[in-house]
Protein backbone atom coordinates (compact mmCIF):
# COMPACT_ATOMS: atom_id res chain seq x y z
CA UNK A 1 0.00 0.00 0.00
CA UNK A 2 2.70 2.53 0.56
CA UNK A 3 5.82 2.05 -1.44
CA UNK A 4 8.92 3.93 -1.07
CA UNK A 5 12.07 3.25 -2.89
CA UNK A 6 15.75 5.49 -2.57
CA UNK A 7 13.61 8.48 -0.78
CA UNK A 8 16.15 11.24 -0.77
CA UNK A 9 15.03 14.47 0.90
CA UNK A 10 17.21 17.35 1.55
CA UNK A 11 16.64 21.49 2.65
CA UNK A 12 18.98 23.41 0.69
CA UNK A 13 22.13 22.02 0.79
CA UNK A 14 21.22 19.16 4.37
CA UNK A 15 19.84 16.46 3.35
CA UNK A 16 16.90 14.55 6.09
CA UNK A 17 16.45 11.60 4.13
CA UNK A 18 19.21 9.66 2.45
CA UNK A 19 17.56 6.87 0.21
CA UNK A 20 14.59 5.83 2.63
CA UNK A 21 13.26 1.96 1.56
CA UNK A 22 10.11 1.43 2.94
CA UNK A 23 7.07 -0.75 2.02
CA UNK A 24 3.76 -0.91 3.95
CA UNK A 25 1.67 -3.63 2.95
CA UNK A 26 -2.04 -3.34 3.13
CA UNK A 27 -3.78 -3.88 6.53
CA UNK A 28 -0.02 -3.72 8.38
CA UNK A 29 0.36 -1.41 11.16
CA UNK A 30 4.28 -0.27 11.18
CA UNK A 31 5.62 2.07 13.54
CA UNK A 32 8.26 4.29 12.82
CA UNK A 33 10.69 4.95 15.89
CA UNK A 34 13.76 7.29 15.86
CA UNK A 35 15.64 10.00 17.51
CA UNK A 36 14.51 13.93 17.11
CA UNK A 37 15.77 15.13 13.61
CA UNK A 38 16.18 11.32 11.86
CA UNK A 39 13.38 12.55 9.57
CA UNK A 40 10.18 10.83 10.35
CA UNK A 41 8.22 13.61 10.26
CA UNK A 42 9.68 15.12 6.94
CA UNK A 43 8.90 11.21 5.61
CA UNK A 44 5.24 11.19 6.55
CA UNK A 45 5.09 14.59 5.07
CA UNK A 46 5.93 13.12 1.88
CA UNK A 47 3.96 10.22 2.01
CA UNK A 48 1.09 12.86 3.04
CA UNK A 49 1.60 14.63 -0.58
CA UNK A 50 2.68 17.94 1.82
CA UNK A 51 5.96 18.07 0.88
CA UNK A 52 8.06 16.87 -2.55
CA UNK A 53 10.79 14.48 -2.57
CA UNK A 54 14.01 15.73 -4.04
CA UNK A 55 14.58 11.91 -5.64
CA UNK A 56 13.39 8.48 -5.22
CA UNK A 57 9.96 6.62 -6.07
CA UNK A 58 6.88 7.28 -3.77
CA UNK A 59 3.40 5.08 -4.22
CA UNK A 60 0.67 5.13 -2.20
CA UNK A 61 -2.01 2.85 -2.87
CA UNK A 62 -0.65 2.66 -6.09
CA UNK A 63 -0.50 6.76 -6.93
CA UNK A 64 2.80 8.37 -7.78
CA UNK A 65 3.94 11.14 -5.64
CA UNK A 66 3.65 13.64 -6.07
CA UNK A 67 2.53 13.19 -9.68
CA UNK A 68 -1.02 11.90 -8.65
CA UNK A 69 -1.40 13.49 -5.32
CA UNK A 70 -4.89 14.17 -5.66
CA UNK A 71 -5.54 10.82 -6.33
CA UNK A 72 -3.39 9.92 -3.31
CA UNK A 73 -5.49 12.37 -0.89
CA UNK A 74 -8.30 10.42 -1.42
CA UNK A 75 -7.23 7.38 0.30
CA UNK A 76 -5.17 9.16 2.84
CA UNK A 77 -5.85 10.26 6.38
CA UNK A 78 -3.40 11.78 8.65
CA UNK A 79 -3.06 13.10 12.56
CA UNK A 80 -0.50 15.11 13.30
CA UNK A 81 0.67 16.48 16.91
CA UNK A 82 -1.09 19.75 15.59
CA UNK A 83 -5.12 19.30 15.72
CA UNK A 84 -5.21 20.77 11.94
CA UNK A 85 -8.79 22.27 13.71
CA UNK A 86 -10.51 25.65 13.81
CA UNK A 87 -10.55 26.51 17.42
CA UNK A 88 -13.62 29.14 16.64
CA UNK A 89 -15.72 26.50 14.89
CA UNK A 90 -17.29 23.56 17.07
CA UNK A 91 -16.16 20.09 16.65
CA UNK A 92 -19.31 19.43 14.21
CA UNK A 93 -18.78 21.82 12.02
CA UNK A 94 -15.08 21.29 11.96
CA UNK A 95 -16.01 18.17 10.42
CA UNK A 96 -18.82 19.29 8.68
CA UNK A 97 -15.90 21.70 6.52
CA UNK A 98 -13.78 19.25 6.09
CA UNK A 99 -16.57 16.70 4.79
CA UNK A 100 -17.18 19.33 2.47
CA UNK A 101 -13.72 19.35 0.94
CA UNK A 102 -14.15 15.65 0.45
CA UNK A 103 -17.42 15.54 -0.80
CA UNK A 104 -18.85 13.14 1.30
CA UNK A 105 -22.71 12.35 0.91
CA UNK A 106 -24.92 11.63 3.43
CA UNK A 107 -22.93 14.16 5.64
CA UNK A 108 -24.85 14.43 8.78
CA UNK A 109 -25.40 10.54 8.81
CA UNK A 110 -21.32 10.18 8.58
CA UNK A 111 -20.62 13.05 11.13
CA UNK A 112 -23.23 11.60 13.71
CA UNK A 113 -21.40 8.23 13.34
CA UNK A 114 -17.78 9.86 13.64
CA UNK A 115 -18.59 12.04 16.46
CA UNK A 116 -19.85 8.77 18.50
CA UNK A 117 -17.04 6.46 17.16
CA UNK A 118 -14.27 9.22 18.97
CA UNK A 119 -16.73 9.80 21.49
CA UNK A 120 -17.54 13.64 21.27
CA UNK A 121 -20.82 13.70 20.32
CA UNK A 122 -22.03 15.04 23.36
CA UNK A 123 -19.97 17.98 22.99
CA UNK A 124 -20.44 18.27 19.11
CA UNK A 125 -21.81 22.15 20.04
CA UNK A 126 -18.61 23.00 21.49
CA UNK A 127 -15.86 25.28 20.58
CA UNK A 128 -12.58 23.13 19.89
CA UNK A 129 -10.89 26.01 21.65
CA UNK A 130 -12.41 24.94 24.81
CA UNK A 131 -11.32 21.42 24.18
CA UNK A 132 -8.64 19.64 26.04
CA UNK A 133 -5.56 18.40 23.86
CA UNK A 134 -6.90 14.75 24.71
CA UNK A 135 -9.93 15.10 23.12
CA UNK A 136 -8.66 17.74 20.21
CA UNK A 137 -6.65 14.77 19.14
CA UNK A 138 -9.83 12.72 19.36
CA UNK A 139 -11.56 14.95 17.09
CA UNK A 140 -8.28 15.11 14.81
CA UNK A 141 -8.86 11.14 14.58
CA UNK A 142 -11.98 12.05 13.72
CA UNK A 143 -11.35 14.17 11.14
CA UNK A 144 -9.17 11.63 9.75
CA UNK A 145 -11.65 9.21 9.77
CA UNK A 146 -14.35 10.88 8.05
CA UNK A 147 -13.76 9.57 4.57
CA UNK A 148 -12.71 6.33 5.63
CA UNK A 149 -9.27 6.58 4.22
CA UNK A 150 -7.78 2.85 3.43
CA UNK A 151 -4.58 4.18 4.54
CA UNK A 152 -3.79 6.26 8.00
CA UNK A 153 -0.20 8.28 8.66
CA UNK A 154 0.28 9.37 12.63
CA UNK A 155 2.68 11.57 13.14
CA UNK A 156 3.65 11.38 16.98
CA UNK A 157 -0.16 11.51 17.88
CA UNK A 158 0.39 10.64 22.06
CA UNK A 159 2.76 14.43 22.30
CA UNK A 160 1.48 16.33 24.87
CA UNK A 161 -1.22 13.95 25.98
CA UNK A 162 -1.29 12.71 29.95
CA UNK A 163 -1.93 8.89 30.56
CA UNK A 164 -5.15 8.75 30.59
CA UNK A 165 -5.83 10.63 27.07
CA UNK A 166 -2.91 8.55 25.75
CA UNK A 167 -4.78 5.29 26.45
CA UNK A 168 -7.85 6.25 25.32
CA UNK A 169 -5.56 7.26 22.03
CA UNK A 170 -4.73 4.13 22.06
CA UNK A 171 -7.77 2.12 21.94
CA UNK A 172 -9.01 4.42 19.27
CA UNK A 173 -5.75 3.32 17.32
CA UNK A 174 -6.64 -0.59 17.75
CA UNK A 175 -9.83 0.41 16.50
CA UNK A 176 -8.55 2.64 13.28
CA UNK A 177 -6.60 -0.72 12.61
CA UNK A 178 -9.15 -3.08 13.41
CA UNK A 179 -10.95 -2.14 9.99
CA UNK A 180 -7.98 -3.39 7.92
CA UNK A 181 -6.73 -0.05 7.14
CA UNK A 182 -2.68 0.14 6.34
CA UNK A 183 -1.15 2.36 9.56
CA UNK A 184 2.36 4.13 9.41
CA UNK A 185 2.55 5.86 13.21
CA UNK A 186 6.11 7.80 13.89
CA UNK A 187 6.65 8.02 17.51
CA UNK A 188 9.61 8.51 20.39
CA UNK A 189 7.72 5.93 22.85
CA UNK A 190 8.86 1.96 22.23
CA UNK A 191 6.58 0.38 24.77
CA UNK A 192 3.83 1.87 22.64
CA UNK A 193 4.96 1.18 19.27
CA UNK A 194 5.87 -2.29 20.19
CA UNK A 195 2.14 -2.65 22.39
CA UNK A 196 0.64 -1.41 18.79
CA UNK A 197 2.04 -1.88 15.62
CA UNK A 198 2.97 -5.30 13.81
CA UNK A 199 6.41 -4.23 12.87
CA UNK A 200 8.42 -1.56 14.33
CA UNK A 201 10.91 0.25 11.71
CA UNK A 202 13.90 2.30 12.60
CA UNK A 203 14.90 5.63 11.10
CA UNK A 204 18.30 6.58 11.83
CA UNK A 205 20.59 9.03 9.53
CA UNK A 206 18.29 9.53 7.24
CA UNK A 207 17.50 5.81 6.55
CA UNK A 208 15.76 2.69 7.97
CA UNK A 209 18.64 0.99 10.16
CA UNK A 210 16.17 -1.84 11.15
CA UNK A 211 12.99 -3.75 10.53
CA UNK A 212 11.51 -6.06 13.57
CA UNK A 213 8.45 -7.84 13.38
CA UNK A 214 6.89 -7.79 16.93
CA UNK A 215 6.75 -11.31 17.69
CA UNK A 216 10.39 -11.44 16.75
CA UNK A 217 11.36 -9.40 19.90
CA UNK A 218 12.01 -10.83 23.17
CA UNK A 219 10.81 -8.69 26.27
CA UNK A 220 12.98 -5.63 26.94
CA UNK A 221 14.81 -6.32 23.42
CA UNK A 222 13.46 -3.44 21.66
CA UNK A 223 14.65 -0.73 23.81
CA UNK A 224 18.16 -2.20 23.40
CA UNK A 225 18.43 -3.04 19.96
CA UNK A 226 17.15 0.91 19.26
CA UNK A 227 20.16 1.86 21.51
CA UNK A 228 22.78 -0.14 19.76
CA UNK A 229 21.05 1.41 15.61
CA UNK A 230 20.48 4.38 16.54
CA UNK A 231 24.01 4.97 18.07
CA UNK A 232 26.00 2.92 15.29
CA UNK B 1 -18.99 4.18 5.81
CA UNK B 2 -18.98 5.89 2.57
CA UNK B 3 -17.10 3.83 -0.14
CA UNK B 4 -14.05 6.54 -0.61
CA UNK B 5 -13.99 5.33 -4.33
CA UNK B 6 -17.37 6.60 -5.15
CA UNK B 7 -16.81 10.29 -3.48
CA UNK B 8 -17.02 12.90 -6.30
CA UNK B 9 -13.97 14.76 -6.51
CA UNK B 10 -13.25 17.79 -7.07
CA UNK B 11 -10.98 19.57 -10.58
CA UNK B 12 -8.16 17.53 -10.96
CA UNK B 13 -9.28 14.20 -8.64
CA UNK B 14 -10.95 11.21 -10.56
CA UNK B 15 -10.49 11.52 -13.82
CA UNK B 16 -13.64 8.88 -14.37
CA UNK B 17 -15.93 11.80 -13.31
CA UNK B 18 -17.66 14.16 -15.85
CA UNK B 19 -16.50 17.53 -15.71
CA UNK B 20 -19.76 19.18 -14.29
CA UNK B 21 -19.51 16.66 -11.42
CA UNK B 22 -15.53 17.68 -10.86
CA UNK B 23 -16.78 21.47 -11.07
CA UNK B 24 -19.68 21.26 -8.68
CA UNK B 25 -16.78 19.32 -6.31
CA UNK B 26 -14.51 22.56 -7.32
CA UNK B 27 -17.29 24.78 -6.12
CA UNK B 28 -18.26 23.01 -3.57
CA UNK B 29 -14.68 23.51 -2.40
CA UNK B 30 -14.94 27.30 -2.73
CA UNK B 31 -17.93 27.05 -0.92
CA UNK B 32 -16.28 25.41 2.70
CA UNK B 33 -13.86 27.59 2.60
CA UNK B 34 -15.57 30.69 2.37
CA UNK B 35 -18.23 29.49 4.82
CA UNK B 36 -15.69 28.01 6.88
CA UNK B 37 -14.06 31.69 7.00
CA UNK B 38 -17.26 33.69 7.73
CA UNK B 39 -18.32 30.98 10.47
CA UNK B 40 -15.15 31.16 12.26
CA UNK B 41 -15.40 35.23 11.91
CA UNK B 42 -18.29 35.65 13.31
CA UNK B 43 -17.59 33.97 16.60
CA UNK B 44 -14.19 35.62 17.18
CA UNK B 45 -14.92 38.63 15.03
CA UNK B 46 -10.85 39.42 15.11
CA UNK B 47 -10.57 39.98 11.89
CA UNK B 48 -12.93 42.18 11.32
CA UNK B 49 -12.65 44.01 13.77
CA UNK B 50 -9.09 44.64 13.72
CA UNK B 51 -9.20 45.74 10.23
CA UNK B 52 -12.11 48.53 11.43
CA UNK B 53 -10.78 50.19 14.23
CA UNK B 54 -7.42 50.41 12.00
CA UNK B 55 -9.66 52.09 9.17
CA UNK B 56 -11.75 53.72 11.76
CA UNK B 57 -8.50 55.32 13.27
CA UNK B 58 -6.58 56.40 10.25
CA UNK B 59 -9.75 57.76 8.56
CA UNK B 60 -10.01 59.81 12.31
CA UNK B 61 -6.22 60.89 11.97
CA UNK B 62 -6.06 62.22 8.77
CA UNK B 63 -9.52 63.97 9.56
CA UNK B 64 -7.77 66.18 12.51
CA UNK B 65 -4.11 66.34 10.48
CA UNK B 66 -6.00 67.96 7.18
CA UNK B 67 -7.89 71.10 8.32
CA UNK B 68 -8.86 71.99 4.59
CA UNK B 69 -11.35 73.09 3.35
CA UNK B 70 -14.52 71.66 1.38
CA UNK B 71 -12.68 71.72 -2.01
CA UNK B 72 -9.36 70.81 -0.81
CA UNK B 73 -10.79 67.96 1.10
CA UNK B 74 -12.62 66.70 -2.51
CA UNK B 75 -9.12 66.21 -3.62
CA UNK B 76 -7.42 64.34 -1.03
CA UNK B 77 -10.20 62.07 -0.40
CA UNK B 78 -9.67 59.48 -3.06
CA UNK B 79 -5.59 59.23 -1.39
CA UNK B 80 -6.87 59.29 2.00
CA UNK B 81 -9.64 56.07 1.36
CA UNK B 82 -7.14 53.99 -0.61
CA UNK B 83 -4.69 54.41 1.84
CA UNK B 84 -6.67 53.22 4.79
CA UNK B 85 -8.55 50.69 2.36
CA UNK B 86 -4.63 49.33 1.91
CA UNK B 87 -3.18 49.39 5.03
CA UNK B 88 -6.43 47.61 7.08
CA UNK B 89 -6.07 45.15 4.31
CA UNK B 90 -2.67 44.26 5.32
CA UNK B 91 -3.97 43.70 8.49
CA UNK B 92 -7.29 41.23 7.48
CA UNK B 93 -4.57 39.54 4.51
CA UNK B 94 -2.17 38.83 7.87
CA UNK B 95 -4.86 37.37 10.09
CA UNK B 96 -6.38 35.28 7.68
CA UNK B 97 -3.55 33.20 6.70
CA UNK B 98 -1.81 33.32 10.23
CA UNK B 99 -5.23 31.05 11.47
CA UNK B 100 -4.43 28.54 8.82
CA UNK B 101 -0.84 28.33 10.10
CA UNK B 102 -1.16 28.67 13.78
CA UNK B 103 -2.89 25.38 14.45
CA UNK B 104 -1.78 23.42 11.20
CA UNK B 105 -5.09 24.13 9.46
CA UNK B 106 -3.21 25.11 5.99
CA UNK B 107 -1.80 21.15 6.17
CA UNK B 108 -5.25 20.03 6.60
CA UNK B 109 -6.40 22.03 3.86
CA UNK B 110 -3.50 20.60 1.85
CA UNK B 111 -4.36 17.24 2.69
CA UNK B 112 -7.98 17.69 1.08
CA UNK B 113 -8.27 15.25 -2.25
CA UNK B 114 -9.26 19.10 -4.66
CA UNK B 115 -7.54 21.35 -6.58
CA UNK B 116 -5.08 23.56 -4.91
CA UNK B 117 -6.40 26.50 -6.89
CA UNK B 118 -9.76 26.11 -5.23
CA UNK B 119 -8.45 26.75 -1.87
CA UNK B 120 -7.21 30.28 -3.35
CA UNK B 121 -10.18 31.07 -4.85
CA UNK B 122 -11.85 30.31 -1.24
CA UNK B 123 -9.57 32.39 0.64
CA UNK B 124 -9.61 35.26 -1.86
CA UNK B 125 -13.14 35.56 -2.09
CA UNK B 126 -13.50 35.42 1.90
CA UNK B 127 -11.12 38.13 2.19
CA UNK B 128 -12.87 40.01 -0.50
CA UNK B 129 -15.91 39.83 1.56
CA UNK B 130 -13.84 40.89 4.31
CA UNK B 131 -12.83 44.07 2.59
CA UNK B 132 -16.10 44.96 1.07
CA UNK B 133 -17.54 44.77 4.90
CA UNK B 134 -14.91 47.30 6.07
CA UNK B 135 -15.17 49.33 3.10
CA UNK B 136 -19.06 49.93 3.73
CA UNK B 137 -18.51 50.88 6.94
CA UNK B 138 -15.74 52.99 6.54
CA UNK B 139 -17.51 55.27 3.35
CA UNK B 140 -20.49 56.67 5.31
CA UNK B 141 -18.26 57.08 8.20
CA UNK B 142 -15.87 58.91 5.89
CA UNK B 143 -18.91 60.89 4.19
CA UNK B 144 -20.00 62.12 7.84
CA UNK B 145 -16.32 63.17 9.11
CA UNK B 146 -15.48 64.69 5.88
CA UNK B 147 -18.43 66.44 4.79
CA UNK B 148 -17.92 64.89 1.09
CA UNK B 149 -20.88 62.94 -0.65
CA UNK B 150 -19.60 59.20 -1.22
CA UNK B 151 -22.66 57.74 -2.84
CA UNK B 152 -21.76 57.52 -6.28
CA UNK B 153 -22.31 54.76 -8.15
CA UNK B 154 -18.98 55.17 -10.24
CA UNK B 155 -16.68 54.93 -7.12
CA UNK B 156 -18.59 52.17 -6.06
CA UNK B 157 -17.31 50.24 -9.08
CA UNK B 158 -14.17 51.45 -8.93
CA UNK B 159 -13.71 50.54 -5.10
CA UNK B 160 -14.86 47.41 -5.91
CA UNK B 161 -12.46 46.32 -8.71
CA UNK B 162 -9.40 48.19 -7.09
CA UNK B 163 -10.42 45.72 -3.63
CA UNK B 164 -10.40 42.52 -6.14
CA UNK B 165 -6.99 43.17 -7.64
CA UNK B 166 -5.50 44.24 -3.92
CA UNK B 167 -6.76 40.87 -2.57
CA UNK B 168 -5.59 38.68 -5.83
CA UNK B 169 -2.41 39.49 -4.93
CA UNK B 170 -2.88 40.29 -1.33
CA UNK B 171 -3.99 36.43 -1.03
CA UNK B 172 -1.41 35.10 -2.88
CA UNK B 173 1.64 37.19 -1.13
CA UNK B 174 0.11 36.19 2.21
CA UNK B 175 0.08 32.28 1.50
CA UNK B 176 3.92 32.96 0.55
CA UNK B 177 4.61 35.07 3.81
CA UNK B 178 3.14 33.28 6.24
CA UNK B 179 5.76 30.49 6.03
CA UNK B 180 8.25 33.16 7.43
CA UNK B 181 9.10 33.95 10.93
CA UNK B 182 8.84 37.69 9.73
CA UNK B 183 5.51 37.26 7.98
CA UNK B 184 3.85 40.80 9.85
CA UNK B 185 6.70 42.44 8.45
CA UNK B 186 6.96 40.79 4.87
CA UNK B 187 3.67 41.04 3.42
CA UNK B 188 3.49 44.86 3.13
CA UNK B 189 7.19 44.81 1.87
CA UNK B 190 5.99 41.95 -1.13
CA UNK B 191 2.53 43.33 -1.15
CA UNK B 192 2.73 47.44 -1.69
CA UNK B 193 5.15 47.52 -4.87
CA UNK B 194 3.45 44.83 -6.76
CA UNK B 195 -0.27 46.54 -5.89
CA UNK B 196 1.33 50.00 -6.53
CA UNK B 197 -0.54 49.89 -10.36
CA UNK B 198 -3.85 48.98 -8.60
CA UNK B 199 -3.24 51.53 -6.22
CA UNK B 200 -2.59 54.40 -8.77
CA UNK B 201 -5.20 53.16 -10.64
CA UNK B 202 -7.92 53.48 -8.07
CA UNK B 203 -7.00 56.39 -6.41
CA UNK B 204 -7.22 58.37 -10.22
CA UNK B 205 -10.44 57.00 -10.84
CA UNK B 206 -12.03 57.68 -7.90
CA UNK B 207 -10.64 61.28 -8.21
CA UNK B 208 -12.34 61.66 -11.46
CA UNK B 209 -15.42 60.13 -10.48
CA UNK B 210 -15.41 62.94 -6.97
CA UNK B 211 -14.42 65.30 -9.50
CA UNK B 212 -17.13 65.01 -12.06
CA UNK B 213 -14.48 64.42 -14.70
CA UNK B 214 -15.57 63.01 -18.40
CA UNK B 215 -16.06 59.06 -19.12
CA UNK B 216 -13.23 59.29 -21.39
CA UNK B 217 -10.74 60.30 -18.55
CA UNK B 218 -11.81 58.09 -16.29
CA UNK B 219 -11.61 54.91 -18.43
CA UNK B 220 -8.20 54.18 -18.88
CA UNK B 221 -7.46 54.09 -15.24
CA UNK B 222 -10.63 51.45 -15.13
CA UNK B 223 -9.48 49.41 -17.86
CA UNK B 224 -6.00 49.46 -16.18
CA UNK B 225 -8.11 48.20 -12.77
CA UNK B 226 -10.02 45.29 -15.11
CA UNK B 227 -6.54 43.90 -16.67
CA UNK B 228 -5.10 44.02 -13.75
CA UNK B 229 -7.28 41.66 -11.93
CA UNK B 230 -7.64 39.35 -14.71
CA UNK B 231 -4.02 38.58 -15.37
CA UNK B 232 -3.44 38.43 -11.58
CA UNK B 233 -6.05 36.13 -10.84
CA UNK B 234 -4.77 34.31 -13.93
CA UNK B 235 -1.64 34.53 -12.38
CA UNK B 236 -2.44 33.08 -8.96
CA UNK B 237 -4.76 30.86 -9.93
CA UNK B 238 -1.88 28.93 -12.15
CA UNK B 239 1.57 29.44 -9.63
CA UNK B 240 -0.66 28.93 -5.92
CA UNK B 241 0.05 25.10 -5.81
CA UNK B 242 3.68 26.27 -5.90
CA UNK B 243 3.62 28.97 -3.28
CA UNK B 244 2.30 26.12 -0.55
CA UNK B 245 4.53 23.52 -1.76
CA UNK B 246 7.37 22.62 0.40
Amino acid sequence: MIEVHGLVKAFGLKPILRGVDLNVAEGEFVALVGPNGAGKTTLLRILASLSRPTAGEVRVGGHRLPARASEARMILGVVSHQPLLYGDLTAEENLRFYGRMYGIPDLDQRLAQVLKTVGLWPRRRDLVREFSRGMQQRLSIGRAILHDPQVMLFDEPHTGLDQEASAMLDELLRQVAARGRTVLMTSHDLSRASDLAERIDILSKGVIAGTYKRGELGPGELPEIYREVTHA
Amino acid sequence: MPDVASLPGALGVSPGLSFGSRLRGYLRAIGAVIWKDLAAELRSRELLGGMLVFALLVILIFNFALELDVRTRQTVTSGVLWATFAFAGTLGLNRSMAIEKDRGCLDGLLLAPVDRSALYFGKMLGNLTFMLIVEAIVLPTYSVLYNTNLFNPGLVLVILLGSIGYVVVGTLLSAMAVQARTRDVLLPILLFPVILPVLIAAVKASNGYLQGLEAADILPWLNLLIVFDVIFTAAAFMVFEYVVDE
